[in-house]
């Protein structure tokens, strides 16, 4: 059926950056993740935790706390600025300095008419959301000792404070504390010298104070009178972050110990009235710090140290044994940091600042399924760039032939010649078009002339590129008025077409020659995750987060009978289980009927011509099939054709020596990488 | 072992006037196992239905017309066909009731047979040797027809069998003498002439019969003087040298059936399955000269399996369909139906000799001299070098004796002389040469022993039995002779090398051995093998260190703790810690015994022979059963070394079948229950620890699957495969 002559790599080390704060706006159910890089990240719980934008951080901006406003998104951080960020151009908007110091927290008020920021010098800035930017309204009184973190009472008229030994509560209106609530140093750990930070407090509206602190302690406490309810005693470790469900009656605390532990507020006798807060489940998702954590109606959201970003719902909120109940962790970007020259046999690797490009090895002759051949030539690193400037690197492209090489961070776009034949060599070029400024994302045409970006408000920047020259030729504009950015650039095999998606999910293709729109795809309700047109029969196919698979026919501009019946038969339940979006479609130039898709777990043929898989049909078949003799095996086999051998994919492409390239990362290696977690006694150690 | 039901008659035959032919031309399978259709020679076929005896329909040709070739039937087309007058081909249905008014095509020459294998399109050889389907001649039924075969040649057998690949027409033909096998491959047609190696001039086969399997044809043929010869033939061939050149076809002797005294007139063998021929009209070897006899033979270990006597003359033809013989004798055609069940050594000979690997080197053919001369230095004698011995032997001693005259001295000589014949003899011709005649010395030597009580000559016998080619088939007496003449080294020796030894016998050895006084035992010369490891074994019973594979004596006493009496505590204080185990017997009686456990045999033959032992050596029996189990559990000892020995397994099957046959008696035997009650202890400690073992059974079995996760390194290339 397929043989392929496989490049195993396991010598890309992407290296996630940890998670550091998150916040969910229930309006759009998006999550905001923001890494120690600095990286904001953007997940749409909606469409199947599709992460759908990066926003790339700098050097030096470590971003520690983020507020949504509404649809704005706001952050602060250690550098004393507030940050809005254009969630469309995928760039920060603007920054404010709040002249307080370094910002520990940033918090709104239930209107979202006020932000409120708790700062090093132990003042709690109040700022006016407008509409464009945020002004500076007045200080609370000011306090002595940092303000570490901060929650507002659901009406506004309160703000408690969490600070060293202390959780103050403010008068939101005339700006003085009115309580002081004293916070137990250490119980056990700490000698009574080390003082106690309020690492989270969490202010209800019912006035109770919850308070998680570096001591392993949640408090409760009565916000009216500053009295202390009751200690939960959670860990000899830091209880570094709490969240409350929306409707309040569950409150979730992330320990340093990697513990998520969860209170429900209930009545521990059958009678209504006597209701406490109540420890009830501990989840234990990860190794390191849990930093950020996430209370949804339905679900438990952690991140922390280790990188993994996880979903954990909770069995009493959602129906039992569906999709819906399924942990998730997500590891990995849901975009791809591999480009391959396919013609050249070169690897790009994207890390968040240098790139790195690889030449593939070579073996000896041929083998039988299941060998491994010898290695004539071992993999080489040809080149290592470090990105200039302190943006980290956004996107970058490889050109097919791999004469050519750019990379765009959000203020710069650079594009590079390479010589790789005896002396490697490579030039910057220097003059590019002024157009190309904000990018996020790049991609050149598969003859390598030319150079697509996508850029501000949804457009696609053609530029050529010849002979240490690149010139500006056309933008394309989106029929629609959409001004999500475009996060997939597909250029067709052909030259002929240039395939675009954007957040928004809808899909255009533009005429390269005539330089005007093709056709565009009916928007479908979920995003796509990959896109890619056929290099004969010039249909696109195109993936999305819902797992749905489409093919477009460009010439009818209709989708193909093929992409008719999937959708009639319905993809098969073990294929819309998987937790990953596929981040590539390719195709097979020797087997026209061939779609080649990947996602981080398995990667798959699609041969359009066998018949779908059924409901009742055994979806992962290739181990029985391998078992069969030819005339069964072609009776018993289906359309899909996965292959699950290779786990944590980063990459798998196609090269046209017909060899397939895929690119691993173990997670054992992400997880050796990692910082020593918190020590814990061990049975038996 | 295979078997020869009670058999019944089909149908009544007319033989022909000189009664030298059945009057059968043929027998085919019809549609299924249990329809046959028999062409008699003259002018009728009929259908018959097995199972129920009775014909279900007759076709008869017209009188002045005969049939000349067997009816077979079509199963595609369920038509029959057969050729009258040689010329006219006939089809018919089943329906048709008049034979004149089907379906009748004249060919242009003479049709010698009309094949139809089963899976197969039926297919007519010519006489002259040309094969043409069945089709494709009636389509043109005037065709010209080739001469395949030279001028005086003519065929004298023929079959058809299918392959894998296609079917083929297989016949023997003969030109002055020398035999011809032509194998016919159809679509695409190809010839292959082979010439069959003469046998003693004058001599040509009575009887072919071909079997297909792996991809050979197995053809078996038998001649006058009783040789079965078996030649192998690829289906693949060789496309190169068709027609022109007859191979010569090797041939392999597999049988050598007894013919008495003069050759055989009408016989017929026929392969059953891969290891078991029917032959009718040869003698059987235990009876006398007359030929009546329809025998079944296992051509692996060259035995007699099953015999049977036919009443009236047989003819020599002999036909076997899905486990069904028919054989035509007297005025009747007979059904036998018979089972071959799958042959190995086990099935053939009972229980299987010695599961152990190191036991299953080939029998060798060459006596292993060394290992008497010279005890343990085994030196393989290097065939080189007995030929030069023996070719300076023939040089040398001038008054070479042949076997047969050997024979008629042993009739007549002194022991002295037999000795020194019987010896020159082995040591002038190859063994492989002699295997035929050693029986028959064997067998005139023991009824010379046998009739005259003064003449017997050990060394001779002992010998003769060491070359490995006798068996107790061929030489019936020699062990009772052996035992008779309290020869048990002899008699070590038969047990050691016959591999079926009748479970009466193997008892009246036992009881023999266990009957023998332990100071007379001591000055037997036996093996030395067998006698060095008990030695090993006993030796070691008093510098035994630790206790192995679960057996503690005190593992029952959390159990017998309870109990609160002084003067049973003090019984199984006694029964808990046995005294060291002590061997019963002595060293030469148990290796003797131990013979005795390796031998061959089957439980349901054994059981009621075992019953006669007396209930004190049943006790001794069973005490050195014991006591070898015993220290086989200790440790893993005895089946390390090479030494000749019974197998756990075999001391077990002993123990279970002494129980089984004496456990009433022992039960009421006073002495026993000591006895009784070791094993009991000692088995159901052995199956708590395998139950125990059961248990992790199949954890350990995930050890052995647990794969070593391979080190895949930051890069590889590997190949893959999607199917």
């Amino acid at each position: 059926m397929g043989e392929f002559k496989v490049h195993r790599i396991r010598f890309f080390n992407h290296m996630p950056s940890a998670i550091r704060v998150m916040a969910f706006n229930s309006h759009t159910e998006r999550l905001v993740v923001a890494r120690a890089d600095g990286a904001v990240e953007i997940f749409n719980f909606a469409d199947n935790y599709y992460q759908e934008k990066v926003i790339p951080g700098r050097d030096g901006k470590a971003v520690e706390a983020l507020c949504w406003v509404g649809r704005r998104l706001f952050s602060a951080g250690l550098d004393g600025e507030i940050t809005e960020y254009d969630l469309e151009n995928l760039r920060p908007r603007n920054s404010m300095e709040a002249y307080g110091g370094p910002i520990w927290t940033i918090s709104s008020n239930s209107q979202g008419t006020l932000l409120a920021a708790g700062c090093e010098d132990g003042t709690v800035k109040m700022f006016e959301v407008l509409e464009d930017r945020i002004q500076f309204q007045r200080n609370l009184s000011r306090q002595k000792g940092r303000i570490i973190s901060l929650s507002w009472h659901p009406t506004g008229s309160q703000i408690a404070a969490g600070m060293l030994d202390m959780i103050k509560i403010f008068d939101a209106e005339t700006g003085h504390a009115t309580h002081r609530l004293l916070v137990e140093r250490g119980l056990q750990r700490t000698s009574n010298s080390q003082e106690v930070v309020v690492w989270s407090v969490a202010f209800l509206s019912d006035h109770t104070i919850i308070s998680g602190d570096s001591a392993g302690k949640v408090q409760i406490w009565d916000g009216i009178t500053g009295t202390l309810v009751r200690t939960h005693l959670l860990t000899k470790w830091d209880v570094l972050v709490l969240a409350v469900s929306p409707d309040e009656s569950s409150v979730i605390a992330g320990t340093s110990e990697g513990t998520v532990v969860q209170f429900q507020f209930i009545s521990s006798t059958v009678d209504q009235q006597d209701k406490q807060w109540v420890r009830t489940r501990t989840f234990k998702s990860h190794s390191h710090d849990v930093r950020a954590l996430v209370h949804t109606d339905t679900a438990v959201v952690s991140g922390g140290v280790d990188t993994q970003l996880v979903v954990r719902p909770l069995l009493d909120k959602v129906e039992k044994n569906t999709q819906e109940s399924a942990m998730r962790k997500i590891i990995f970007p849901h975009r791809n940091l591999v480009s391959c020259a396919k013609k050249a046999g070169l690897l790009l690797f994207q890390f968040s600042d240098h790139l790195e490009l690889w030449r593939l090895g070579e073996s000896d002759g041929n083998g039988k399924p299941g060998d491994r051949l010898p290695v004539k030539r071992n993999p080489e690193k040809l080149i290592q760039l470090k990105r200039k400037g302190e943006d980290n690197i956004c996107c970058s492209a490889l050109s097919p032939c791999g004469g050519w090489l750019a990379y765009a961070t959000v203020s710069s776009v650079r594009l590079y010649r390479l010589q790789l034949d005896n002396n490697i060599s490579i030039n910057k070029v220097s003059k590019l078009p002024k157009e190309l400024n904000s990018v996020h994302q790049l991609s050149f045409s598969s003859d390598s002339s030319k150079l697509f970006a996508s850029s501000i408000l949804s457009s696609v920047i053609v530029a050529s590129v010849k002979e240490l020259e690149c010139k500006y030729l056309h933008t394309f504009k989106p029929p629609s008025d959409s001004r999500q950015p475009v996060h997939l650039l597909s250029p067709s095999e052909d030259g002929n077409w240039l395939a675009t998606a954007n957040t928004g999910g809808e899909i255009h293709v533009f005429d390269v020659h005539k330089l005007k729109l093709h056709c565009s795809v009916p928007v479908c309700g979920s995003c796509p995750t990959a896109v890619s047109i056929h290099p004969f029969s010039c249909s696109l196919v195109s993936v999305h987060a819902d797992q749905q698979i489409f093919e477009f026919s460009l010439k009818q501009k209709e989708f193909t009978a093929w992409s008719r019946k999937l959708q009639k038969q319905g993809m098969h339940p073990l294929w819309l289980q998987r937790d990953a979006p596929i981040t590539r479609v390719t195709f097979n130039p020797n087997n026209p009927t061939h779609i080649l898709l990947h996602d981080t777990s398995m990667f798959c043929i699609v041969d359009q011509i066998l018949p779908l898989p059924e409901e009742k049909t055994r979806f992962y078949n290739q181990s029985v099939l391998q078992s069969l003799s030819l005339g069964e095996r072609l009776r018993n086999s289906h359309a899909f054709k996965v292959y699950r051998n290779f786990q944590n994919l980063l990459c798998v492409d196609l090269m046209e020596d017909h060899s397939l390239v895929v690119v691993e990362r173990p997670l054992l290696d992400i997880v050796s990488q990692l910082p020593a977690p918190v020590q814990q006694k061990k049975f038996a150690t | 072992m295979a078997a020869l039901c009670e058999g019944y008659t089909l149908c009544g035959l007319v033989p022909a006037q000189n009664r030298l032919c059945s009057g059968l031309r043929g027998i085919e399978e019809e549609r299924d196992s249990d329809h046959v259709i028999v062409t008699e020679s003259t002018r009728c076929a009929t259908l018959y239905k097995v199972s129920d005896q009775k014909p279900l329909s007759s076709w008869t040709v017209k009188q002045g017309q005969s049939l000349t070739s067997s009816a077979v039937f079509n199963t595609k087309t369920s038509e029959y066909v057969a050729v009258s007058d040689n010329k006219v081909i006939r089809i018919w249905k089943e329906e048709d009731i008049l034979l004149d008014k089907a379906f009748k095509a004249t060919v242009s020459a003479d049709v010698w047979m009309v094949h139809c294998p089963r899976g197969g399109e039926p297919v007519v050889l010519f006489q002259r040797g040309d094969v043409r389907l069945l089709d494709s001649l009636l389509a043109a039924p005037h065709q010209p027809v080739q001469e395949v075969l030279a001028q005086e040649e003519s065929i004298r057998w023929s079959t058809s069998i299918v392959t894998e690949m296609q079917q083929m027409v297989i016949f023997t033909t003969e030109l002055k003498g020398d035999h011809f096998l032509c194998l016919q491959r159809l679509n695409p047609n190809s010839l292959q002439r082979y010439h069959l190696e003469r046998e003693e001039p004058g001599l040509s086969p009575l009887s072919f019969s071909t079997s297909y399997r792996d991809k050979h044809i197995c053809l078996l043929y038998l001649y006058p003087n009783g040789h079965v010869y078996e030649s192998l033939i690829s289906v693949r061939g060789s496309g190169a040298g068709e027609g022109s050149e007859a191979l010569s076809l090797p041939r392999s002797l597999i049988l050598s059936l007894p013919v008495g005294d003069d050759l055989l007139e009408a016989a017929a063998a026929v392969v059953l399955d891969d290891a078991h021929v029917a032959v009718v009209g040869v003698p059987h070897p235990c009876a006398g000269p007359g030929k009546d006899f329809l025998c079944i033979w296992n051509t692996n270990f060259q035995t007699l399996q099953a015999g049977k006597e036919m009443a009236g003359k047989l003819y020599g033809q002999l036909w076997s369909y899905s486990n069904k013989l028919f054989i035509p004798h007297g005025k009747t055609l007979s059904v036998i139906p018979f089972a071959c069940p799958k042959s190995c050594l086990a099935s053939a000979l009972g229980k299987l000799k010695q599961a152990r690997a190191e036991d299953s080197r080939p029998p060798a053919l060459v006596p292993s001299w060394n290992n008497i001369l010279h005890g343990e230095k085994h030196q393989p004698p290097k065939t080189a070098e007995i030929r030069k011995t023996r070719t300076t032997r023939r040089t040398q001693s001038s008054p070479c004796l042949t076997t047969d005259q050997v024979l008629e001295l042993i009739k007549t000589a002194s022991a002295e002389e037999v000795k020194k014949e019987v010896e020159g003899l082995l040591t002038r011709q190859d063994v492989q040469d002699l295997q035929l005649s050693l029986g028959q010395l064997a067998v005139t030597l023991v009824s010379r022993s046998l009739a005259e009580p003064a003449f017997y000559t050990p060394s001779t016998l002992q010998q003769l039995v060491h070359t490995q080619c006798l068996c107790h088939s061929i030489c019936p007496d020699l062990v009772a002779l052996a035992l008779e003449k309290k020869d048990y080294f002899l008699c070590q020796l038969c047990l050691q090398f016959f591999p079926d030894i009748p479970e009466v016998i193997t008892c009246a050895c036992l009881k023999a051995f266990i009957s023998l006084p332990d100071a007379d035992a001591e000055r037997l010369s036996l093996e030395p093998d067998g006698v060095s490891f008990m030695q090993i074994l006993i030796s070691r019973e008093h510098d035994q260190v630790g206790l192995q594979n679960g057996f503690t004596s005190t593992s029952c006493e959390d159990e017998d703790a309870g109990s609160g009496q002084q003067r049973r505590r003090k019984d199984e204080e006694n029964a808990r810690n046995p005294p060291e185990p002590v061997c019963p017997v002595g060293v030469h009686k148990a290796a003797l015994i131990n013979e005795v456990l390796q031998a061959a045999y089957s439980d349901t033959f054994l059981l009621p022979h075992l019953k006669d032992l007396s209930s004190q050596h049943v006790i001794l029996f069973l005490q050195y059963l014991q006591f070898l189990y015993q220290q086989y559990s200790l440790e893993a000892f005895p089946q390390k070394h090479s030494f000749r020995s019974p197998s756990q397994n075999q001391i077990m099957d002993w123990v279970c079948m002494l129980l089984d046959a004496h456990f009433t008696v022992l039960v009421m035997t006073p002495e026993a229950k000591g006895l009784l009650q070791n094993l009991h202890r000692f088995v159901d400690c052995q199956v708590k620890l395998f139950l125990q073992l059961g248990k992790i059974e199949s954890s350990l079995q995930q050890i052995n699957e647990m794969k070593v996760k391979e080190d895949v390194g930051a890069y590889s290339i590997e190949v893959i495969e999607l199917f």
